[in-house]
């Protein structure tokens, strides 16, 4: 007990902060800060699983974020049966082929020695298959995307409940690593954060224009909710019943009975978004105790030692007999796999893919602040970066204008220095950021709950 | 005569914005090298810090401006680059004073110092955008065009025009006279041959007698001198955008990379790669079959390898496939 001071306490200081959020500005904005403060905990957990166990640096984390947001539309959106009848039959043949051509370079890269030959014989493949997919799968696109272009336009998805698309984000993520991780984990560590971060923007970009899959920049809105509706909750008798009861004494305080009767509607009205929220902080609550439990055992097993040998030292690791390439394989694959995840629990919160916002500053970098500030290799340090940082992030510009008000109240409102000051106040959240992971980096490199190991 | 017109058609739509892109280019992956080469760790603030160093230029133009001086026919912004780079290389020596120097002395790894150069990223995008805001700005005056397509239409009588903006000379011959006084500086001069010791062998060249602290700030200068001006060409060119500015720092990567990280001359060589392949893979070569092929044999569709929003994507192919099979780059890397 004595020993995890300091992690009861950093929790109980950030439940505070956002509590404190609830009571001074609404309790609408506190739990919206407090579901993204889980999402950005589970991308921690997955950027952390890379970096603080095993040592890998991934500047990919917007591509899994986008791929897991991806899932999410193709899984809940019902089908387009006229896309479908239009251009299903070119795209699903292209998609042979695509796995056809896959196929075919690997039975070379077994079949044939390592030559010039084998490697001509590959870039033929590869650029015929281009050619002829590309052939075949214009007519179809073409046809898909002239499908009501303004309301669908796209081959729509399964139409099961988004819930699932959490786990199939998880897969789509982790396809991506394990193609990723074949070919670029090799390389040193900056050539990797490289590669990771040019690889994650090749996605974003596939996204966001092959609008037959994704709508790209046309938008995805009203996805499914795994929660219930504001406007339906605000008809239900049970929830009436139990917002009156939660307010009966500020109720009881008017006396008339139609303005007692507004005065209670204004309580559904708020109350049932806080409901609906509260509902998201539940699921994803959950979420992110399953993912606690499974890494802090990963971590005291002796797969967790074996990693933390291959991240503090390679050559001795690989001599002991541990598969090295393998482990960084898997571990790129699961970290991955736990971004995904998050992807897809942050578009199930919103009910809306918009692949135009996905922007490496605040889906690869902004992790990253949050992994080593909260404590690299310490899973708790990390949920705690997460919930810092991204508290820091939204509450950036309330705190900047408070002091840009305090400091320039010699000037008067008209002078040209408040006001452009007061006008770029959404920026002071990037200063914050840095000049935070600056001085964490200078003063507490390990993080605010720095990695412990302990032999159980 | 359809054969020039063709060839008129790839000069104008492909040779010159590619040379000119590729000039851009090559200065931010020169300071890129030059900072990988020297003080060992991959700079992710260099997007960010050539948007700074834009932004001072813009700063001074608009000041010069206001009090009436011109070039007459070239932009004000020449007058202000020599005032922005030395406001500029202050900044560097600042940033390196209260941040990197630390993690020098302490010999941290290169992934810790690419770590606080995402520190430094961050901040300095919060200074531009709070300084000058994060909105599109043109700071261009003066003669626009050196050759205009119509012109060169009624003088030559082809059917094809050849535009030449000022600013694509300007850029070109900038970035020549740049660069080989940097390769002068580098090859000839003794404080360049110790940078190239230096980074070459640490431990011998400090045996030698080389002064690590003044190969540093040397680093910095030459460093903030390649952004501010790689930074203000860009912007005149095309226009000033903090968001376009960071993205730009991954083809720089790109190009850098490709010519084999730590090569100055490579990263030179490395950023007309990135940019010849970026055009050349995304232009629509409908009309040059036109005017080539005979007209039984004219193609139907764009005939356009790949479409321009991939235009990122192909030089982070290059890249990948670079790192996959030449993971030095193509001319051999890490010696300056």
């Amino acid at each position: 007990m004595r020993k995890n001071l300091n992690v009861i306490a950093a929790y109980s200081i950030m439940m505070g902060l956002i509590i404190l959020v609830g009571i001074f500005q609404s309790w609408n904005i506190a739990l919206s800060i407090f579901n993204l403060c889980l999402i950005s905990a589970v991308m921690t957990m997955g950027a952390n699983i890379q970096w603080g166990y095993a040592g890998l640096i991934n500047f990919g984390i917007m591509g899994y974020t986008a791929l897991g947001g991806l899932a999410a539309v193709l899984i809940s959106v019902n089908p387009v049966q006229e896309a479908w009848s239009a251009g299903g039959s070119n795209i699903l043949f292209s998609l042979f082929l695509i796995i056809g051509m896959v196929l075919a370079v690997k039975y070379v890269l077994k079949k044939y020695e390592k030559s010039k030959i084998r490697t001509y014989i590959i870039a033929t493949i590869i650029i015929l298959g281009i050619i002829i997919i590309r052939f075949i799968s214009e007519p179809g696109i073409e046809a898909i995307e002239a499908v009501n272009p303004s309301r669908t336009g796209f081959l729509g998805g399964f139409g099961l409940p988004i819930i699932f698309s959490w786990i199939v984000g998880a897969l789509f993520a982790g396809g991506l690593a394990f193609v990723i991780g074949k070919v670029a984990l090799g390389l040193r560590a900056d050539y990797l954060a490289i590669a990771t971060l040019l690889i994650s923007e090749i996605v974003i970009a596939i996204i966001k224009h092959e609008d037959w899959l994704t709508r790209g920049v046309k938008n995805v809105t009203g996805l499914k909710r795994p929660a219930p509706y504001e406007v339906n909750l605000q008809q239900t008798d049970w929830f009436i019943n139990l917002v009156e009861k939660f307010n009966t004494s500020k109720l009881n305080l008017i006396s008339g009975f139609a303005e007692r009767q507004s005065a209670l509607n204004q309580f559904v009205i708020e109350g049932s978004s806080v409901f609906v929220k509260l509902c998201y902080s539940a699921l994803f609550l959950v979420v992110v105790i399953i993912l606690l439990i499974l890494t802090q055992k990963a971590l005291y097993s002796p797969w967790g030692r074996m990693m933390r040998a291959i991240r503090d030292n390679e050559e001795a690791a690989n001599a002991m007999g541990k598969n090295v390439v393998k482990q960084h394989l898997l571990i790129f694959v699961l970290g991955s796999a736990i971004v995904g995840i998050a992807g897809a629990m942050l578009v199930t919160q919103d009910g809306l893919f918009t692949p135009g916002s996905y922007r490496p500053m605040r889906y690869t970098f902004l992790i990253w602040v949050m992994v080593i500030v909260g404590g690299s290799g310490n899973n708790f340090g990390a949920i705690l970066g997460g919930f810092a940082v991204w508290f820091l992030w939204i509450e950036a510009a309330p705190i900047a204008l408070f002091v840009i008000n305090l400091t320039t109240s010699g000037l008067a409102d008209t002078h040209f220095l408040k006001q452009h000051l007061i006008e770029s106040v959404p920026y002071f959240r990037f200063l914050m950021m840095g000049i935070g992971l600056l001085l964490i980096m200078r003063y507490r490199p390990k993080g605010i709950l720095p990695e412990k190991i302990e032999i159980k | 005569m359809d054969l020039i017109n063709a060839i008129i058609l790839l000069l104008n739509y492909i040779f010159v914005p590619a040379l000119t892109y590729g000039s851009q280019l090559a200065l931010g992956a020169i300071f890129v090298t030059l900072i990988y080469g020297i003080l060992r760790f991959a700079n992710f603030a260099t997007g960010d810090m050539m948007s700074f160093g834009t932004m001072a230029a813009i700063l001074f133009t608009w000041y010069f401006q206001s009090l009436g001086v011109s070039l007459g026919v070239l932009p004000t912004a020449l007058i202000a680059i020599p005032f922005a780079i030395i406001f500029m290389i202050f900044y560097m020596l600042l940033i390196d004073k209260f941040v990197f120097k630390y993690y020098r002395n302490q010999k941290s790894p290169p992934v810790q110092l690419a770590m606080v150069s995402i520190g430094v990223m961050f901040v300095t995008q919060a200074v531009v955008r709070i300084i000058i805001g994060p909105s599109d700005r043109r700071f261009f005056d003066g003669e626009k065009f050196i050759i205009k397509a119509g012109e060169f239409k009624e003088i030559t009588g082809l059917n094809e025009g050849l535009a030449i903006k000022s600013t694509q000379v300007l850029t070109i011959l900038v970035t020549l006279i740049l660069v080989s006084t940097l390769f002068w500086f580098l090859n000839k001069t003794k404080t360049g041959k110790s940078m190239k010791a230096y980074s070459d062998n640490e431990d011998l060249a400090l045996l030698s007698g080389i002064d690590p602290k003044k190969i540093v700030m040397i680093t910095w200068i030459i460093a903030g001198i390649l952004a501010t001006i790689g930074g203000t060409l860009y912007g005149l060119d095309k226009s000033f955008k903090p968001f376009t500015y960071f993205n730009n720092m991954l083809p720089i990567f790109a190009a850098a990379i490709v010519g084999g990280i730590g090569n100055p001359f490579g990263a030179f060589l490395g950023g007309y790669v990135i940019a010849f392949s970026e055009i050349l893979l995304t232009y629509a070569y409908k009309k040059f079959f036109m005017y080539v092929l005979p007209e039984s044999m004219e193609p139907g569709g764009l005939v356009q390898l790949l479409s321009t929003d991939y235009k990122f994507a192909v030089s982070f192919s290059i890249l990948v496939i670079v790192l996959l099979y030449r993971p030095s780059g193509i001319f051999k890397g890490k010696v300056l």
